[in-house]
């Protein structure tokens, strides 16, 4: 079992950074990577096992299923259905905890999945880096700075 | 039940935050509420179960015992076992996390209690602001202590090396050797002005003088000196210059001609010349003052000036008797505090003016006699009445143009207008033939010239710190304010917003 852990400061309020992470649908409003979109079977984004699919702008597309959502912890969990990446048993959860001082938002983002031996250092590179650290810098820039 | 529930980001690793903050034993080394800890029965401090025994800053004792400690975690939970304040059933805990954006440490530090409902909003704040809040900045000034002595490369980089989040502070690393020129960030008043003259550089710290320490500052105080000093008002100051009169800290290097200090030795002072706005100084050790261990730094830095400028205004400047009718002005300032509780004590009728009722509710806390919300109400006319007609024997006036010529009306015959400030601007010319109808006298004290050389200084610091000691005063925990932003402290001190110190932390 690999982990992968990253976290950033937000410069904004949890609940205003909440407002726009909890929209298991939006991705492409924010992360950088992400073309576009849909969940399957006309669910609800905050339907507790909904799928989304998306397709990332490099044209690799993605299945997930939600699999928590919790508006009182501020925190959403997912498991991956189908990737370009190899990994299996890939889950992985965002969440985001209140800074009092200065009011602002710790996120973390973190994921457990199995994988080739050769293939664990460049996946977590690919995952901690490509993909969570580079959505939470936008997400940081969004905020203001 | 209420949950108290505070959290900041340091700028330091996890690993050495988390070295600090599992010590169940070490609060009194950065806590400024405690200023003793022993582990009851010489327990390990990480076995769960220990009980610590703290001795307060103020001179309480409590009890805590060590629930649950978690190093995969960083989490620590631990309950009170015995307290002066009705905190009851309160059970903390503090958890950290790494920020791996910028290699930094989230510490949230949440709890809950039974507070008696009347004490309700008191406890919390205590708990929020005086243990949590002082805690969190304690330990960033613990950290930056030490990153100035330990080499930089004690942080390594985590896997994720990406910018520091701007939220975090850039350490400075320097080595300090004694006589060898260095430098030192501080605020430079390049010419008088607004606060925003006040400009954080790096500046050169000058080789140390035979006769001269070096000191490191913990706490620098804010007193409406450096305003002056600041707008020109007084020449204390010469542009380029660092303001600043009132600092604690630590001797970091004693010159060869200096006796009675040395390296180590806690200190403060609060006296010219200017340069306290500044991480380190040199300075001539003669105005220093040593710092028992019952005085916490942030007291001292918060409260010497204060202090001092209050032993001498009621026991030099005039004289407070038993039966005095004192009229105490801006009593919810710094000075006015210590004035409002010394006089009181002093055997004296206070009575004080404030500008809004929330600072009302502050001054009648410290026992004035009567507060005057000076906004809503003629104070001259209201002394007047409080005293059937007489007057007041002495009038402590800070404030200036507003209040002067009230303050000359409300003074009993032969009474006595102490002008030792003027935060709401200049007092203007005034016609001393008038004070004839009275027999007024006027006295415009200056600082300086009552504390310029040990001997006369000591006598006041001495009664000031017997007076802490014995409870006759007391000095609330002070606003704090990074130093870069000691513009923001000057604003809030002139908008007369704050309540109570100001200090900086560097």
């Amino acid at each position: 079992m690999t982990k992968v852990y990253v976290s950033s400061v937000i410069p904004a309020p949890a609940a205003e950074v909440w407002k726009l992470v909890r929209n298991f649908n939006g991705l492409p409003g924010w992360a950088p990577f992400v073309a576009e979109s849909r969940i399957e079977q006309n669910a609800q984004a905050d339907q507790i096992g909904c799928i989304r699919s998306f397709t990332l702008k490099d044209g690799g597309r993605i299945r997930e299923r939600l699999l928590a959502l919790s508006d009182y912890d501020l925190s959403c969990s997912y498991a991956i259905l189908e990737s370009p990446m190899a990994v299996e048993n890939y889950v992985a959860t965002l969440s985001l905890t209140p800074i009092t001082d200065g009011n602002l938002t710790l996120a973390e983002w973190q994921a457990e999945f199995d994988c080739a031996a050769d293939r664990e250092a460049a996946l977590m590179h690919q995952i901690g880096n490509g993909v969570f650290q580079t959505a939470l810098t936008a997400l940081k820039h969004r905020f203001g700075r | 039940m209420v949950q108290v529930r505070q959290s900041t980001i340091i700028d330091a690793p996890i690993d050495e935050v988390w070295a600090i903050l599992r010590d169940f034993n070490g609060h009194d080394r950065w806590h400024p509420a405690i200023s003793f800890s022993e582990i009851e029965g010489g327990e390990p401090v990480d076995a769960v179960g220990a009980v610590r025994h703290f001795r307060l800053a103020d001179g309480g004792e409590l009890r805590e015992q060590l629930l649950a400690l978690s190093d995969k975690d960083h989490r620590l939970s631990y309950c009170l076992l015995e307290a002066p304040l009705p905190l009851m059933g309160y059970v903390a805990s503090l958890r950290l996390k790494p920020v791996t954006d910028g290699n930094a440490t989230f510490w949230e530090w949440r709890s809950e209690f039974n507070p008696p409902a009347h004490r309700r909003d008191e406890l919390v704040k205590l708990v929020t602001e005086g243990i949590y809040q002082a805690g969190f900045s304690a330990v960033r000034n613990l950290l930056r202590r030490r990153s100035v002595v330990s080499p930089i490369d004690a942080r390594q980089p985590r896997a994720v090396a990406v910018p520091m989040p701007s939220a975090s502070v850039p350490r400075t690393v320097s080595t300090v050797a004694p006589g060898q020129a260095s430098t030192t960030k501080a605020i430079l008043v390049e010419r008088y002005g607004g606060p925003e003259e006040l400009q954080l550089r790096e500046i050169g710290l000058p080789p140390l003088e035979p006769n001269q320490v070096r000191i490191r500052h913990t706490v620098i105080g804010v007193n409406f000196i450096d305003v002056y000093c600041r707008t020109g008002f007084f020449d204390l100051l010469q542009p380029p210059g660092v303001p600043g009169m009132e600092a604690a800290g630590v001797i970091e290097a004693v010159g060869p001609a200096v006796s009675g200090f040395s390296v180590g030795d806690r200190v403060a002072y609060a006296c010219p010349p200017v340069g306290a706005y500044a991480e380190r100084r040199n300075m001539a050790p003669e105005l220093l003052v040593h710092l028992s261990n019952d005085i916490p730094d942030e007291i001292a830095a918060a409260g010497l000036l204060k202090g001092v400028a209050a032993s001498f205004l009621l026991h030099d400047v005039h004289v407070v008797k038993r039966g005095d009718i004192v009229l105490i002005h801006a009593a919810a300032g710094g000075i006015g505090q210590l004035l409002v509780q010394w006089a009181r004590h002093l055997g004296a009728t206070v009575i004080a003016t404030v500008s809004s009722d929330d600072k009302a509710r502050i001054v009648e806390r410290l026992g004035a006699h009567h507060v005057i919300v000076y906004s809503r109400e003629n104070f001259a006319e209201a002394v007047m009445r409080l005293t059937g007609g007489m007057g007041a024997n002495v009038a402590y006036d800070a404030v200036g143009n507003d209040t002067f010529a009230g303050s000359l009306a409300a003074l009993a015959v032969r009474g006595h207008l102490v002008s030792f400030g003027q935060a709401s601007g200049p007092v203007g010319n005034w016609d001393i033939g008038r004070f004839a109808s009275r027999s007024l006298t006027i006295s415009r004290p200056n600082y300086a010239h009552y504390t310029d050389t040990p001997e006369k200084l000591a006598p006041h610091v001495a009664r000031f710190f017997q007076a802490l000691r014995q409870g006759v005063v007391r000095v609330e925990a002070p606003t704090r304010y990074d130093l870069a932003n000691a513009a923001d402290a000057h604003r809030d001190l002139e908008s007369r917003r704050t309540t109570g110190a100001l200090v900086l932390l560097p």
